[in-house]
This record gives C-alpha cells, sequence and structure tokens, in this order.
C-alpha cells in the first residue's frame, strides 16, 4: 500500500499546480461575466441594478449572463479585480490607476459615473479654523488613498507640504472611534464617516472634495482585453446604468429607498449623501465630463501625486511612466505603454439610443 | 516491522524535512512563473528577483520621504511594543497565577472573573480600547496586555494546582509560610511554566500586534503590510511575512534557551 504514496503526493501536488496556474485561462467571446462593487453613494445603484433585475434583462438583450457582486472591503475589490476575479469593478480613478494599472491590468474606465462633490472632507476640531493650523499637527486619515490625495490638495492650496504635518495612518472603518478619543484633532474621511464626523459638536470641516470638483471620480472600469473580445458587457452595464439613472433623476421612490437601505440608511440619509455626490444623470452630461481637457489635467495630477508616493511600480522613473488614453486620441503619458483608457464609445452608443 | 516502530535514518530524515518546504516553494514559484509569463507587471505572486529588489528597497536603501531604512524602523517600533506588551503581560500573569493558584480566598474571588474576561475578543471592543488609551503607543501595547494576560493567568493557576499536594504539605511542615511557600515553591515551578506558555502565546501576542498597527500607526511591520496592501504590493508583503515569520521563531528559540539554562529539571526544557 506504500508504494501508492509518492503518487498521491504527485498527484496533490500537479492538482495544487492546477489549481495556481487555471484562473489564467484565456478569456475569448464568453457568455458569462462578474462584476463587483463596493458601499459608496455613487456606486449603491448598482447593487438595485442587480436586485431589480435590470441587468438580467440588459444581460438577455446581449445574450450573456452578468453576475454582480458586492465586496465589503474596498482594497479587496480592487485586489480581487486586478487578480482576474473579475470583469469589471467600480473603483476611484486614482485607485484604477495605482492598483490595476500599475499593476499592468490593462483597464478601461467605462462609465464615470461621478464624481465627489463634498464627499470627503477634512475635518478637526475647534472653531474658526483654517487649512494653516494643521501645521505640525497629527491628521489621520487612511493613507495612499483619495483621503490623502484631498489632504494634499488641500495643502498645497495654502503653501503648506506634507512634510509640514504628521500623517498617521487609520484605517477607515475605525476613524470615527478614532475621532473620540482626546488626542485626535484633525481626520481626512469620505461618506458615510464623514457625515458623522460633521454631526459632531466643536468641529468644523476645512477642505472637502467641493473645492475640487471633478478630481475625485467613481467609475465603473473594465478589463480592457475582456471589453475588446465582448463588446456586448460595454452595451449591456452601459444600458442598465442609465436605464437607472433615469429612475433616479424621475425620484423613482422605489429605487431610491432599496438604494437608502444598502447603504445603511434612510431615504433622507441617502439624499443628504447624494447631495455630495455628483451623479451624471444622462448620457450627454457624462459625454461632457469625459471629454473635457480637465479630465486630462485631473489625471496628471492624480499621476503625479501617486508618483511621488512610489504607487506607480518600482520601474516608473517619472509620473509619465503609464500612458492613458483619452477620447478623441488625447494621450497622456508613455503612448508605448498605455494602459488606462478613458472611452466614450458607449456613452456615445447610449446618447444614439443604439444600445 | 510495523510503520509505527519504523524510524528515519539522518539522511531521510534531513530529506523528510526539506521535503514540504520545497514542494511549497516549487508551487509558488511555478505559479509566480505562470502568471508573469502572462503579465510582467503582476503583483499577486512576485519573482524572487522582484521580491530580492524590494528587500534592498526596504532593508538597504534610504527611504527617500522619512530618511530611514525601512524594514529595521518597522522592527524596532514593532518589537519595543511586542516586548512591553508581552513583559507587563507576563509579570501580571505570573502575580495572578501565582495568587489564584495559592490562595483559595483570592481564587474564590478572581478565578471566574478572569474567566469571563478571557473569553473577551478585544478586537471586537477596539473603540472603547482607543478611548480609554488613546491611539498612540499605549494603546497597542495595551491590546498585547489584554489579549495575553488572563489566558496566561488561567494556565498558571491551573500549573499551581497541579502541583502535588504532598509537596505543600511538606514545606509547611518544614515551617513555610504562606509567603515561603510561594517564594520557594510556587515560584520556581510556575516561572518554568510560564516561559512555556509564554512561547505558546507568541503568535497571539504577534497577532494583536498587527491588528493594533493595522488600525493606527505610523511604523511598524503590521503598519507597512497593511498599507502597502493598498496597491497589492505583495513583493513587499512576502519578505515582511518571512521576517515576521523569522523573528517569531527566533523569540520562540531564545525562550527555549532561557528554558533550558534557567529550569533544567522542567518539561520545557525539553520540548
Amino acid at each position: 500500500m506504500q508504494k501508492n504514496r509518492p503518487f498521491r503526493w504527485i498527484a496533490l501536488f500537479a492538482a495544487c499546480l492546477f489549481a495556481v496556474s487555471s484562473p489564467l485561462a484565456q478569456a475569448q467571446a464568453r457568455k458569462n461575466f462578474n462584476v463587483c462593487w463596493t458601499i459608496y453613494a455613487g456606486w449603491v445603484p448598482w447593487g438595485y441594478i442587480d436586485t431589480s433585475g435590470i441587468i438580467g434583462k440588459w444581460g438577455k438583450k446581449y445574450g450573456i449572463n452578468i453576475r454582480v457582486t458586492q465586496i465589503n472591503d474596498v482594497g479587496e475589490a480592487l485586489n480581487q479585480y486586478t487578480a482576474g476575479k473579475f470583469d469589471a469593478c467600480t473603483m476611484t480613478n486614482m485607485d484604477a490607476l495605482i492598483v490595476p494599472v500599475a499593476g499592468g491590468v490593462d483597464t478601461t474606465a467605462l462609465i464615470a459615473g461621478s464624481y465627489s462633490d463634498g464627499g470627503d472632507g477634512v475635518v478637526v476640531k475647534g472653531k474658526g479654523k483654517t487649512l494653516k493650523d494643521l501645521k505640525g499637527m497629527n491628521v489621520y486619515l487612511p493613507e495612499l488613498t483619495v483621503s490623502h490625495y484631498l489632504l494634499a490638495r488641500g495643502l498645497e492650496t495654502v503653501g503648506l507640504r506634507e512634510r509640514d504635518i504628521k500623517v498617521v495612518n487609520t484605517s477607515d472603518a475605525d476613524l470615527v472611534a478614532a475621532y473620540a478619543t482626546g488626542n485626535v484633532r484633525a481626520v481626512v474621511a469620505w461618506n458615510p464617516q464623514l457625515m458623522a464626523l460633521k454631526s459632531r459638536p466643536d468641529t468644523m470641516e476645512i477642505f472637502s472634495s467641493r473645492q475640487i470638483p471633478g478630481e475625485i471620480i467613481d467609475i465603473m472600469v473594465a478589463n480592457t482585453r475582456v471589453l475588446k473580445d465582448n463588446p456586448a458587457l460595454g452595451k449591456a452595464l452601459t444600458g442598465a446604468w442609465y436605464e437607472t439613472m433615469a429612475l433616479m433623476k424621475a425620484g423613482n421612490v422605489d429605487a431610491l429607498e432599496a438604494m437608502a437601505k444598502s447603504s445603511g440608511t434612510n431615504l433622507a440619509g441617502y439624499r443628504a449623501q447624494l447631495e455630495n455626490t455628483r451623479l451624471f444623470h444622462n448620457p450627454q452630461d457624462n459625454l461632457a465630463f469625459i471629454t473635457s481637457p480637465d479630465l486630462v489635467k485631473t489625471m496628471r495630477r492624480v499621476a503625479q501625486f501617486s508618483f511621488e508616493k512610489g504607487l506607480l511600480g518600482e520601474g516608473a522613473k517619472n509620473a509619465e511612466a503609464i500612458g492613458m488614453a483619452f477620447p478623441g486620441g488625447v494621450v497622456l503619458g508613455d503612448k508605448k505603454r498605455i494602459l488606462f483608457r478613458v472611452d466614450d464609445t458607449f456613452v456615445r452608443m447610449a446618447i444614439r439610443g443604439a444600445l | 516491522m510495523r510503520f509505527v516502530n519504523r524510524h528515519p535514518g539522518s539522511g531521510s530524515r534531513l530529506l523528510l524535512m526539506l521535503l514540504p518546504f520545497i514542494l511549497f516553494l516549487a508551487v509558488y514559484f511555478f505559479g509566480s512563473a505562470t502568471r508573469l509569463a502572462q503579465n510582467p507587471d503582476d503583483k499577486l505572486l512576485p519573482s524572487a528577483a522582484q521580491m530580492a529588489d524590494a528587500i534592498d528597497r526596504v532593508a538597504f536603501t534610504e527611504d527617500r520621504r522619512s530618511g530611514e531604512y525601512i524594514l529595521w524602523s518597522d522592527t524596532a517600533a514593532s518589537l519595543v511594543r511586542l516586548g512591553a506588551g508581552l513583559g507587563i503581560a507576563a509579570c501580571a500573569g505570573l502575580a495572578l497565577g501565582v495568587v489564584t493558584g495559592v490562595f483559595p480566598f483570592l481564587r474564590a474571588g478572581i478565578s471566574p472573573f478572569l474567566a469571563v474576561v478571557s473569553m473577551i475578543p478585544p478586537l471586537a471592543i477596539l473603540p472603547i480600547l482607543f478611548i480609554v488609551f488613546g491611539l498612540d503607543e499605549l494603546s497597542k501595547v495595551a491590546l498585547i496586555v489584554i489579549g495575553v494576560t488572563p489566558v496566561l493567568a488561567r494556565d498558571l493557576e491551573q500549573r499551581a494546582r497541579e502541583i502535588p499536594r504532598e509537596l505543600l504539605v511538606k514545606a509547611q511542615t518544614l515551617g513555610a509560610n504562606s509567603w515561603t511557600l510561594v517564594l520557594r515553591v510556587m515560584l520556581p515551578q510556575l516561572c518554568a511554566r510560564l516561559l512555556v506558555s509564554l512561547r505558546l502565546m507568541l503568535g497571539s501576542a504577534w497577532l494583536f500586534l498587527i491588528s493594533a498597527e493595522a488600525i493606527s500607526a505610523t511604523a511598524g511591520l503590521g503598519y507597512r503590510i497593511f498599507l502597502v496592501r493598498r496597491y497589492l504590493a505583495m513583493d513587499t508583503i512576502l519578505p515582511y511575512v518571512a521576517w515576521i515569520t523569522l523573528l517569531a521563531w527566533l523569540m520562540d528559540f531564545l525562550l527555549r534557551q532561557i528554558s533550558r539554562r534557567c529550569f533544567p529539571w522542567s518539561e520545557g526544557a525539553l520540548t
């Protein structure tokens, strides 16, 4: 009986190798797709798109099957998308740049659905404070996220640099509890934590994304290769999104209530969050946003910030190391190494009613 | 010969010891090579060369921003926290273990409470710990102390009660009072056991340390891992994990050597 043992080991070894390498099976034209989203005011419509059956309807129209999954941790969603477990996922423009794109995954911004318009903010204890008062203080925030970017942009406006303050890395889930302790005097947070912080006594917001509109963008991205092989995925997702946007614009209470519930608040709470999130309700506004030269300027800024923090990968010699393509043939950075694409094909189809 | 009675020779023992490590590395590097062949920028399973680059960067190159050698400053920060936490927990655990193990009156008062407290998952009450201990070094040390002490104390109490009754009777016959009994009989026995318990608790202590550093910090091994996890820098994370494993193993080794040196008669010296 002992003779079998080595073979069993070899079989197990082979099985392990197979398990490790199998996710790499090549994607060609396919029928089944996986899409993920995480909790944020601008992304909860994806939850409704899934549960209301809108996605099923659009999938059927193009003969494909789209499975939508909610992931609790933003970082985990990014990693899973980058590792190839999902074909499309929600993320901010900065996250897309520093995780999948810096990781060599050619990524297309399919729907730039909204941007933060006050949904991220710098909050301090006290009265009559300004950004200048941050000098020499400990600022608590999740490092290397859009909060960090927001703070850097804010400090820039008053001539301060990051070395003038001390950044203490704090998990976003623990920011509210951290703020309750005596020696924490300044934090940077996003919604819904930001709302909870602003409602505390003796607290004021000294800078917010409202002062840098259009720079923190909430996007549904898709793997460029998968999208190229399967335009049906892009069509179905775009169609489902604008159908839902129309419902939201019309104030459909069913839809809004479902979204409020999935973001852990009530209708009034969700409406308050939406006030700080500029959603594009129709494809025309969206097209104007993604074809504006401001977007190129924003991405240059974000790339510069990410490069300074060492987030574009060790091979990156400067902020232009990664190529980014925009509608109308505009290219930023290395033309030979385009890994991030803002695509207007599907938005234009939505405008033409061709979906 | 029956399988239970067959022992490997020194050569095959070495081979058997190395085999799982070799298999493990082979599976890893095969997976890594396959992924990198598909996408040279893949970050999930970095190659040995990429990890060597990352080690060079964190251990032997000055950080552009702070001018520090990141790996060493992280290690120093973490070891200070871990040392303080384990040191305090060991003293408190020993004291509680001795008094509950020796004095029935104190045992009646403290032991049931400890049994309940040791079941509270410290990570679940973090917000309270923040408010009591602040967000600085103290709360990180406190998390280790709160997590480790009750378990140590309960283990030592149990060990104290396992000491043969005859030994205590004999000491009293020879004229020992409560104090000398504690000092001359219980303490030496329990100190030996304390080292064994500490070795077993090392894993938990690291777990608490890394959790505390993940939540709020400016340096530390756990801080770095959770920070670079945001952009999937596995080329930095994996060497850090290997380094933590090595440090933990060295601490275990050190405690075993202390056991051997100070308590050669105890079971802790054997294992």
